[in-house]
């Protein structure tokens, strides 16, 4: 198999009238699934999109997975754009990947035209509803596939990167195969299968959700982002939509242990209950536990640029409250290395994760530099070329065999899910007046963003501002403090021990 | 003692610097108030007027126009 759409295909032959993706106003099944990628295929193809960027400006919605499977019909690659994001920042992304087409719903029609007319070379823009009504071009479409690779991207997925500009995580076809053939055997995914999908649709989680579904003809209900402000709703919608797996971030199985929202309203049916993304609280995994005592929980850990995970560990033992989950062992058919200065450390020490294997994205899309600095020859192995991946993540084996996570070698921050690099969020507060340094800090016990700046006279509220129209919400600093004089380690570098230090006290 | 639509407003404008919403526009559905916001709000109603959300109120219907909140605000101030 070369290519994701075949998945597709197989999927709508077996089960055609079942139901494939939803969201709350529509339930496509996988013969509309399929005819719907055709049509926009045809449409995207028409305009030049084959072996081209395509950018989806579309909400969270059953008609953007339509636009992601029919960008791959069309031969092409698709970025989904986070339409609540600065423009400017939405913009930036846009220059990096220079798409050939932006495809745009009704609601984001006017957004997305300002942003096509703002780049050097505006791409076409082209209406959803119009694509989909496209008549498909059926031999055009099986002419682009006969020239198609399975090393061809499927998608370009941006992360947040250190020097202020976003890094495009470039991820081909055969990562995506390779990633879901493991993800849909190891948590037993098929027809009865039904997806509660929490993660948007430019995060690297939902790639589970969405391929998962299309491998074994589950059916994923994108579930409105509103509900997640209330969790007696949130589980009731579940309950209402059949879902009986999640793939969640811990902040969002939080807020339903935080509310005890389990205790208030029937249980909807779950079986299979994983989550990624960032460090478990074990408190509120035991509170899910409880109420789920039959079901499967998985720690599910990795980076976009291994598609979407590297290793897993189903839980299978009690964890009090304040012991760490382990990230257990590595995927089937991925490898796992734990370097440090080129060699593999001695069971027990710790060492930076490496990840090797099919599951590996191609590297950063139009960042030669950053692909060089993390996508490296395996020092491990010097007898040909073999490509491994740095995660920048510190890890050590237990006793057990477990691997444990112990935290980024680097001052990279995971918040909400999402991983931030506190010098994208430092280069956004630079370039304001009277600003003379500053420092973005995480503060683990709060679970938030600290900006520490030193300036002339107090910024605090113009910093606000200023980072409100160029930073994404969870980007955005919860607390400022300001400091007389910013500490300097002996390299004249910021001091973030030192500042570390300084957390508790701020208000 | 009733609470008031100012009353309201101010708690959000606390939540939410600059929102100043109109009593029967859509807070939630448009994203004016996401979870983050939703959540300084209970708590603000619990630190500044001394009432309980409990997760059975904790419903859209009961947060998606100022309206709402103050009837929210005024039947848990009763009970």
């Amino acid at each position: 198999m070369k290519h994701l759409l075949e998945l597709l295909e197989q999927t709508a032959a077996r089960t055609p009238g079942a139901a494939a993706y939803c969201d709350e106003e529509i339930s496509y099944t996988w013969a509309q699934t399929l005819q719907g990628a055709q049509a926009i295929g045809t449409a995207l193809a028409a305009r030049g999109a084959t072996g081209q960027a395509v950018a989806l400006c579309l909400g969270q919605t059953a008609g953007c997975v339509l636009a992601m499977l029919g960008t791959l019909a069309a031969g092409g690659f698709y970025t989904v754009l986070d339409t609540a994001q600065p423009p400017e920042r939405v913009g930036r992304i846009l220059e990096q990947l220079t798409p050939a087409v932006l495809l745009a719903d009704a609601t984001h029609w006017d957004a997305a035209n300002a942003l096509a007319a703002a780049m050097p070379q505006p791409p076409v823009v082209l209406a959803l509803e119009q694509a989909l009504g496209t008549v498909p071009d059926l031999a055009a479409l099986a002419a682009v596939r006969a020239a198609a690779l399975d090393t061809d991207l499927a998608y370009v997925l941006f992360t947040s990167g250190s020097t202020g500009a976003p890094k495009g995580v470039a991820v081909p076809h055969r990562s995506v195969l390779a990633y879901s053939a493991w993800a849909a055997q190891t948590f037993g995914f098929g027809p009865d299968t039904v997806l509660g999908n929490q993660t948007p649709l430019y995060f690297s989680m939902s790639v589970t959700d969405v391929y998962g579904a299309l491998r074994t003809g589950a059916c994923v209900q994108l579930i409105p982002r509103r509900l997640f402000s209330f969790p007696v709703q949130l589980l009731d919608y579940l309950t209402a939509r059949g879902v009986n797996t999640i793939y969640w971030v811990p902040s969002a199985m939080g807020i339903v242990a935080n509310w005890r929202a389990l205790d208030y309203t029937a249980a909807p049916p779950l079986r299979t209950i994983l989550f990624a993304g960032e460090v478990m609280p074990t408190a509120k995994l035991n509170y899910w536990r409880a109420h789920y005592p039959d079901a499967v929980f998985a720690n599910l850990y990795g980076p976009t640029e291994t598609t979407d995970i590297c290793a897993y560990y189903v839980v299978d033992r009690v964890f009090a409250d304040d012991e760490p989950l382990p990230i257990g062992r590595a995927c089937d058919n991925c490898g796992l290395l734990v370097l440090r200065d080129g060699k593999q450390v001695p069971m027990g020490q710790e060492g930076e994760l490496c990840a090797r294997g099919s599951f590996l994205a191609a590297g950063y899309y139009n960042m030669p530099d950053k692909t060089a600095e993390r996508f490296c020859q395996n020092p491990a192995q010097p007898h040909y070329p073999e490509i491994i991946y740095r995660t920048g993540d510190l890890v050590r084996y237990n006793a057990a065999g477990e691997l444990l996570y112990c935290g980024r070698i680097d001052h990279q921050i995971k918040h909400m899910g999402y991983r931030i690099e506190p010098g994208e969020v430092e280069t956004a507060a630079y370039g304001q007046d009277k600003l003379e340094s500053c420092a973005c800090l995480y503060e683990t016990e709060k679970d938030r963003l600290v900006l520490f700046f030193q300036a002339k006279k107090d910024v605090t509220e113009a910093l606000r501002l200023r980072l409100a129209q160029r930073l994404p919400a969870y980007m955005r600093p919860a607390a400022y403090c300001r400091l007389k004089r910013m500490p300097q380690n002996a390299n004249g570098k910021v001091d973030r021990g030192a500042l570390k230090k300084l957390l508790p006290e701020v208000q | 003692m009733m609470h008031t639509i100012e009353e309201i407003n101010a708690l959000l404008a606390e939540v939410k610097p600059g929102l100043a919403p109109a009593p029967d526009e859509e807070l939630v559905k448009t994203g004016l108030l996401d979870s983050v916001d939703i959540m300084s709000l209970v708590m603000a109603l619990a630190e500044e007027f001394d009432l309980e959300v409990t997760p059975l109120d904790l419903k859209e219907e009961n947060f998606h126009t100022v309206t709402a909140i103050l009837a929210l605000a005024n039947r848990l101030e009763e009970e």
